[in-house]
Formats: structure tokens, C-alpha cells, sequence
């Protein structure tokens, strides 16, 4: 085994030593913050690549390093390190699209008073999705993952002068909460069935063969157990990854400062739920052998990310918050990988999320780019005009829109979003993922021209817009490096050489022509076509010309629209719904203890008052002349020892002290037994 | 000497130490700290005849310790607690002003 493997866990210890460095650093020490994290992270992703080599070295092996954490009991809890082509791919990905986020927020948060503590939580959150990533343990996993929902909540919560931003953090870590006591859940019972939660450990790993077949075997209601256990780890996974119908969050992250929505965005976060299902493949796909049972687990991951791809994608249409569209988009695109994990191709999702981690990076950070040059106005109605003001912003957010898009064959979002479709064509189940994944192929393209056409085109629709430039190199530059992975990444998996697909799942895989499914190609390049066409004619021709116009579409169904930009009132549902029930069971619970126990308590305090006025009839006749006697001599005792008491706390100490001696002497002299 | 004899030295030195602390400082806090090292003193005698006693296995020795820690937690944040009351009351902390309660 490579030294490598056991000292893994140097991936993610280096960002949590700089964020540990970072909290320790006052305010003014803004250069030393910002360099620790940087460098660590750099440190980080020299390991990653050195773990990639490692582990593209030898194909289709899982290295793990185990070690015993305490012992309880008879049973001892082990936990470990992992190393295989997707942890080393993801690694290299976090730390690389980390590095450049960190670096644009050198430029983005300049102005910011807390510095210092931003660089500290970035460090944070980069070293709980490192150690999500190296874990060999679910348990290991399931630790660092609640540090990935704590850094989140912390940056999200970054502005927390804001009552939004301060809202939208407790509202993220709640929402991810509902998933992650499933996932809890789930972890137990496999530890429970299964009696580990190491994922590989030379044969009795809850991911070998032995204990799956296990898992497979044992039913519990008509499903087997693997099936029930992968669904409860999936409710972690749609939870952390915005999945329909925990995305809620997702939107209303978006009050954090702008590199942190291109992290959580990007690469961390809601890319830890799509990497947690991909890790525990074996394990939610254990039951597909089985024909008798009415439900495999990756039916419902399919169906979940189908309905998450095209509900995103529908809603960021009507949004006029440039990071809200982007929000939503980043929801259909987690719906997308879901869709893939759920159709059996969980290459596709990894590729999916490695090229969606780049463009989606350089989409956020060309949105900050935009609105740290506007004074912060984030509604594109108000923005607009702003490229020829901001030509590398433009160009390099151009790019990103058409990866995102899906424009054929330069751009990676191209590759891999064909590499899910084609996955999904395949799945014999159902037609209905493919189906909603070629429709939200035809909104994605409209959404993001009309976001394209609004911020860039035209001219500026409000007095900051007007004013907007161009921002420093450090701003730039990483948008450039990130735009140039955005072209790139998708030539390491195109149909005719799928190195990327050979690698992660440590087999090769037969490549095949892009001909080879060509109706499908054709039909995805067509409405990728008509998606861009029908948005520029909307949106691009004729660019809007004051802020206060309705938006096209709005003219044409004002209902329809105002229902998406609304985004289809989930929020209210829930809050008419389950905020409700809770409201009304608050309200049920003070009801019945005013009256039902409050009265109860009333009489029982009527009783005990009745007695003590019979008590004191009894005492002030009868008892209280003895004990009025009684009591001045207790008092003279009392001020007797009053007298000795000086109040000098090493008065007391001392007689006590002394007395101790005396009593040490008696034992010792006297012989004890 | 054998480590049991070394340890209930080292231990009957901590407690010393922390009972001069506690008799001659006249800082609270300080007293306060003297009275933390005599608690661990305690417990390093616990611990040792746990561990080269006739019966190591049973965890008498380190349970014991263990509540003796929470409860010295317990005091210190009891007394800390104490002490800023004590300075917001008379803008010193210093013991020998401290005699208001007496008889």
C-alpha cells in the first residue's frame, strides 16, 4: 500500500489547521488569514494530485488505511482513510476550484471588515467536504458532513446583520437537518444489520460483497433491507444536494457573500450529496438483482432528481435575481447527476458534477464579478449594458452559459449532460427521467440566454449599472483559469473516449460513436438550438429598455409567470402546511395547559392553602411559645459561633488545612488497621 | 521505587503546591487554582492505585476520576462565576475583602 494512503487524512487537515489558525487571528491580521488559507489549500492540492496519480496507478482498487478510534464496550469504533479514482478526482476538483474561489474573494470580500474570519470558515468548509471525500467510514463521512452543514450555515450566515441572511442560514441548516436525520437513521440501521460502518475492510465492509448480499437478503415490509436503508441515506442526499423536496434552501443561500454561493454551488456542499450516493452505490443499488421486490432504491433517486431537473429549471425562468436564476439552475443541474446516480450510469453523474463544478464556479464568480462592480444590484432588470464595460467578465460568463446550456461539442457541460442522456435512454424502467430531462434541456438554454441577454446586453437600466468596470486581475484571472476547465474537462469523457468513465469505475468502457445513439444527439442539439433561439428572439433582439418593463413572457401569461416567480409557492405550502401543524400544535399545547392541567394545579393550590390557614390557626394559638423559647437559645448559641466566623476566607482554609493534618496524624500514628 | 511510590510523591507534591497556592495567595482566582491542583492531585491517587492495585481491570479508578472532573468543571464554572459577581460587587477580588458574610 502507497505511504500515501495512511496519510491521507493530510488532505483535509490542512485547511481545518489554517481555519483553526484563522480563528485564532485578530481582525487586523487579514494578510496571515488569507495566506494560510491559500497556501493550505494549495498544500492540498498538491496531495490530491499526487493521490491521483496514486490511485489512477492502480485501477479498480479501493486503498484504505483503517485505525481503531476508541473502544466501547467489546466493540471498537474504527474508522479510516479511503483513496480511489472518485475521492482523488473530487479531491483535485474541490481544491482546485476552492483555490481560484478563494483567490476571487481576495478581490470580492477586500472591503469587508471580517476578513480574517471569512478566510477562517472558507477553510472550514473546504476541510469538511476534503474529509467527506477521504472518508472510509460513514461514520467518519456523516462527522465531516455536519461540518459541511455548519461551515455552510456560518457563511450563509456571514452578513448575519441582515435578518435575510441570518434567516436564510437558519433556514439552510434546518432544511438539511429533515435530510440528515434520515440519514442518521439509515447509518444506524446498517450498523445494526450489517454490524460496520467501515465502507472497505478486506471483505467485511459494509460495501463488500458479504455484507451486501446480506443487506439484499433480509426483507423488512416487502422491501429489502438495502432498499430502506439506501432510501434513508438518500433523504441526506436530497437534503444537502437541494433535491425536490428539500431544495428550498438552495435559493435563499444566496444571501451569503457571492464566492460562497460559487462554493456551495460548485464544490462543495451540494456536491457532497450527489459524492454520498456515488460512495454507497454498491450499497442503494444492492437490491437491482432482485426482481420480486415492488421498489429498487434507484427508482426513486431517478424519479426524485427527473422531477428536481425539470421543477429548477421551470422556476429559474421567472426569476429576475441574477444568483437566484443561477440557484435554480444549479438545483436542475444537482436533478440531472441525481437522474444519472438514479439510471444506473453514476460515471455520468461523477463527470456531470466535475464539469458543472467548473462552469458553475465560473458562472457564480462572473455573477460577483458583476455585482461587486454594481454596488451590489443583483436584479437584472436594473442591471443590463454591461458588456462592453466588463469584456473578460463577459466573455468568460458567455462560456459558462453555453457549458451550462449544453452547446455542442466545445463546451463540457455538452459531454456530460449527453453522457446522462444517453444513460437515461438506456434504463428500461421508465421513459418519463429522459423525457424531463430533455425538456429541461430546452429551458436551461432559454433561462441562461435570457439571463445572458438581460445582465450583458442593452444598456445600463440603473445608475450603478452605469457606472459598472471592469475588476482587478485577481478577480479575473481565476474566471480565465475556470473558463478554460469549463472548454476543456468534457474531451476527458466525450462517447468516442471516455477516459474519465474508464478511470472512476476502474474497468475500461467501450467507447462508442457519438453516432451511435444519433437520433438522441441530434434531438438534444435541436433544442438546445430552440431553447437559445427562442430566448434570444425574447430577450435578445429587442433588449429591455427600462427597468420597470414586464419581462416578455409576463406580457404574454402574467399568471403563469407570476406562479414561477413565486417560485410555484412551495415556500408558502410548507408554511401553510407544516408550519402550520406546528403552529396549531403550539397552540394546542399552551391551550391544555392553561386550562386542563393549569386547573388542575389551581385546585391542588386551594387545597394546600386551606391547610395552611387551618396550620396557622393551629400554631399561632398552641405551638409557638416553646419554640419561641427554644429558639433564643439558639440564637444565643448562634451568635456564639457568629463570632468565630471572621469571614476570612483563608481563616478557613487554614483550620481546615490544619484539621486535615490532625486527622492525617490520627490515622497514621494510630495505626489505621 | 516503583511507579505506585512515584506517583502518591508526585501527587503528595501537587497537593502541597496547590495548598500553598490556596492558603497564600489572596487572589480568588489564584486560590481558586490552587484548589483545582489539589482536586487533580486526588485524582492522580485515584488513577495510580487503580492502575497497580490488585485490580486493574475493574474501571473503579478512572470512573471516579472521571465524575471528579465534571464535578471540578462544575466548581470552576461555580466559582468563576462567583468571582465576577464578587468584582462587580466591590471592584476587587482580592479574598481578604471578602468578609462581608461573616456572623
Amino acid at each position: 500500500m502507497p505511504p500515501l494512503v495512511s496519510h491521507l487524512w493530510l488532505i483535509p487537515a490542512l485547511p481545518l489547521m489554517a481555519a483553526a489558525l484563522g480563528a485564532l487571528t485578530p481582525r487586523s491580521g487579514r494578510a496571515f488569514a488569507a495566506g494560510t488559507a491559500l497556501l493550505a489549500l494549495a498544500g492540498s492540492l498538491v496531495l490530491s494530485i499526487a493521490a491521483l496519480s496514486v490511485a489512477l496507478r492502480s485501477p479498480g482498487q479501493h486503498l484504505y488505511a483503517n485505525f481503531s478510534w476508541f473502544e466501547l464496550g467489546a466493540g471498537t469504533v474504527r474508522l479510516g482513510w479511503l483513496l480511489d479514482p472518485l475521492t482523488a478526482f473530487l479531491a483535485v476538483m474541490v481544491c482546485f476550484v476552492g483555490l481560484l474561489i478563494f483567490i476571487f474573494s481576495l478581490g470580492y470580500m477586500r472591503e469587508d471588515a471580517n476578513f480574517a474570519r471569512f478566510f477562517c470558515f472558507l477553510s472550514l468548509f473546504a476541510a469538511a467536504m476534503l474529509g467527506v471525500l477521504v472518508a472510509n467510514s460513514l461514520l467518519l463521512l456523516f462527522i465531516c458532513w455536519e461540518l459541511v452543514g455548519l461551515a455552510s450555515y456560518l457563511l450563509i450566515g456571514f452578513w448575519f446583520h441582515k435578518p435575510e441572511a441570518a434567516a436564510a442560514a437558519k433556514k439552510a441548516f434546518i432544511t438539511t437537518r429533515i435530510g440528515d436525520l434520515g440519514f442518521l437513521l439509515g447509518m444506524l440501521w446498517l450498523y445494526d444489520a450489517s454490524g460496520t460502518l467501515l465502507f472497505f475492510d478486506g471483505g467485511r465492509g459494509c460495501l463488500e460483497a458479504g455484507a451486501l448480499q446480506g443487506l439484499a437478503g433480509a426483507t423488512v415490509g416487502g422491501l429489502a433491507v438495502s432498499t430502506v436503508i439506501g432510501l434513508l441515506i438518500f433523504c441526506g442526499a436530497v437534503g444537502k444536494s437541494g433535491q425536490f423536496p428539500l431544495h428550498v434552501w438552495l435559493p435563499d443561500a444566496m444571501e451569503g457573500p457571492t464566492p460562497v454561493s460559487a462554493l456551495i454551488h460548485a464544490a462543495t456542499m451540494v456536491a457532497a450529496g450527489v459524492f454520498l450516493i456515488a460512495r454507497v452505490y454498491p450499497l442503494v443499488g444492492a437490491d437491482q438483482a432482485l426482481a420480486a421486490v415492488p421498489l429498487h432504491a434507484l427508482t426513486v433517486v431517478a424519479f426524485i432528481g427527473a422531477i428536481t431537473a425539470l421543477l429548477g429549471a421551470v422556476i429559474a425562468v421567472a426569476q429576475h435575481d441574477l444568483k437566484r436564476v443561477l440557484a435554480f439552475s444549479t438545483i436542475s443541474q444537482l436533478g440531472y447527476m441525481m437522474l444519472a446516480l438514479g439510471v444506473g450510469s453514476w460515471t455520468a453523474a461523477i463527470f456531470h458534477l466535475l464539469t458543472h463544478a467548473f462552469f458553475k464556479a465560473l458562472l457564480f464568480l462572473g455573477a460577483g464579478s458583476v455585482i461587486a462592480s454594481a454596488h451590489h444590484e443583483q436584479d437584472i432588470r436594473r442591471l443590463g449594458g454591461l458588456g462592453s464595460r466588463m469584456r473578460v467578465t463577459f466573455a468568460t460568463f458567455a462560456i459558462g452559459m453555453m457549458a451550462l446550456s449544453g452547446v455542442p461539442f466545445v463546451f463540457s457541460g455538452f459531454w456530460s449532460k449527453e453522457a446522462i442522456l444517453h444513460a437515461a435512454s438506456e434504463w428500461d424502467v421508465s421513459r418519463l427521467p429522459l423525457l424531463a430531462g430533455l425538456g429541461a434541456v430546452v429551458l436551461t438554454a432559454f433561462y441562461m440566454t435570457r439571463l445572458l441577454c438581460e445582465v450583458f446586453l442593452g444598456r445600463p437600466r440603473s445608475e450603478p449599472a452605469a457606472h459598472a468596470h471592469e475588476n482587478p486581475l485577481v478577480m479575473t484571472v481565476p474566471l480565465c483559469l475556470l473558463a478554460a476547465g469549463a472548454i476543456g474537462l468534457g474531451f476527458l469523457g466525450t462517447p468516442a473516449g471516455p477516459w474519465l468513465q474508464s478511470a472512476l469505475s476502474g474497468s475500461p468502457v467501450e467507447p462508442h460513436s457519438i453516432l451511435d445513439k444519433g437520433g438522441l444527439l441530434g434531438l438534444s442539439i435541436l433544442l438546445v438550438a430552440l431553447g437559445l433561439g427562442s430566448g434570444w428572439a425574447l430577450y435578445g433582439r429587442r433588449p429591455r429598455s427600462e427597468a420597470e418593463a414586464p419581462d416578455p413572457l409576463e406580457r404574454a401569461y402574467p399568471r403563469l409567470f407570476g406562479f414561477l416567480a413565486a417560485r410555484l409557492k412551495i415556500d408558502e405550502f410548507y408554511a401553510a402546511t407544516f408550519g402550520r401543524l406546528a403552529r396549531g400544535l403550539g397552540a394546542l399545547a399552551v391551550g391544555l395547559d392553561q386550562s386542563v392541567w393549569g386547573g388542575g394545579v389551581g385546585l391542588v393550590a386551594g387545597l394546600g392553602e386551606l391547610a395552611g390557614r387551618v396550620n396557622r390557626r393551629s400554631d399561632e394559638g398552641g405551638l409557638n411559645a416553646g419554640f419561641n423559647a427554644a429558639s433564643e437559645r439558639l440564637r444565643g448559641v448562634g451568635a456564639a459561633y457568629g463570632r468565630r466566623q471572621t469571614g476570612e476566607a483563608h481563616g478557613y482554609l487554614r483550620t481546615l488545612a490544619v484539621a486535615f493534618l490532625v486527622l492525617a496524624l490520627i490515622a497514621i500514628l494510630g495505626g489505621g488497621r | 521505587m516503583n511507579v505506585l511510590q512515584g506517583c502518591l510523591v508526585l501527587s503528595s507534591l501537587l497537593f502541597a503546591i496547590g495548598l500553598t497556592a490556596a492558603l497564600a495567595r489572596s487572589n480568588a482566582i489564584l486560590v481558586l487554582l490552587g484548589i483545582e491542583v489539589m482536586l487533580n492531585a486526588a485524582s492522580m491517587n485515584f488513577i495510580a492505585f487503580w492502575r497497580y492495585g490488585p485490580q486493574p481491570e475493574a474501571a473503579t479508578g478512572v470512573i471516579f476520576v472521571l465524575f471528579g472532573i465534571a464535578i471540578a468543571a462544575a466548581e470552576a464554572a461555580v466559582g468563576l462565576a462567583l468571582v465576577i459577581a464578587l468584582y462587580r460587587h466591590q471592584r476587587s477580588i482580592r479574598l481578604q475583602d471578602a468578609t462581608r458574610l461573616k456572623g
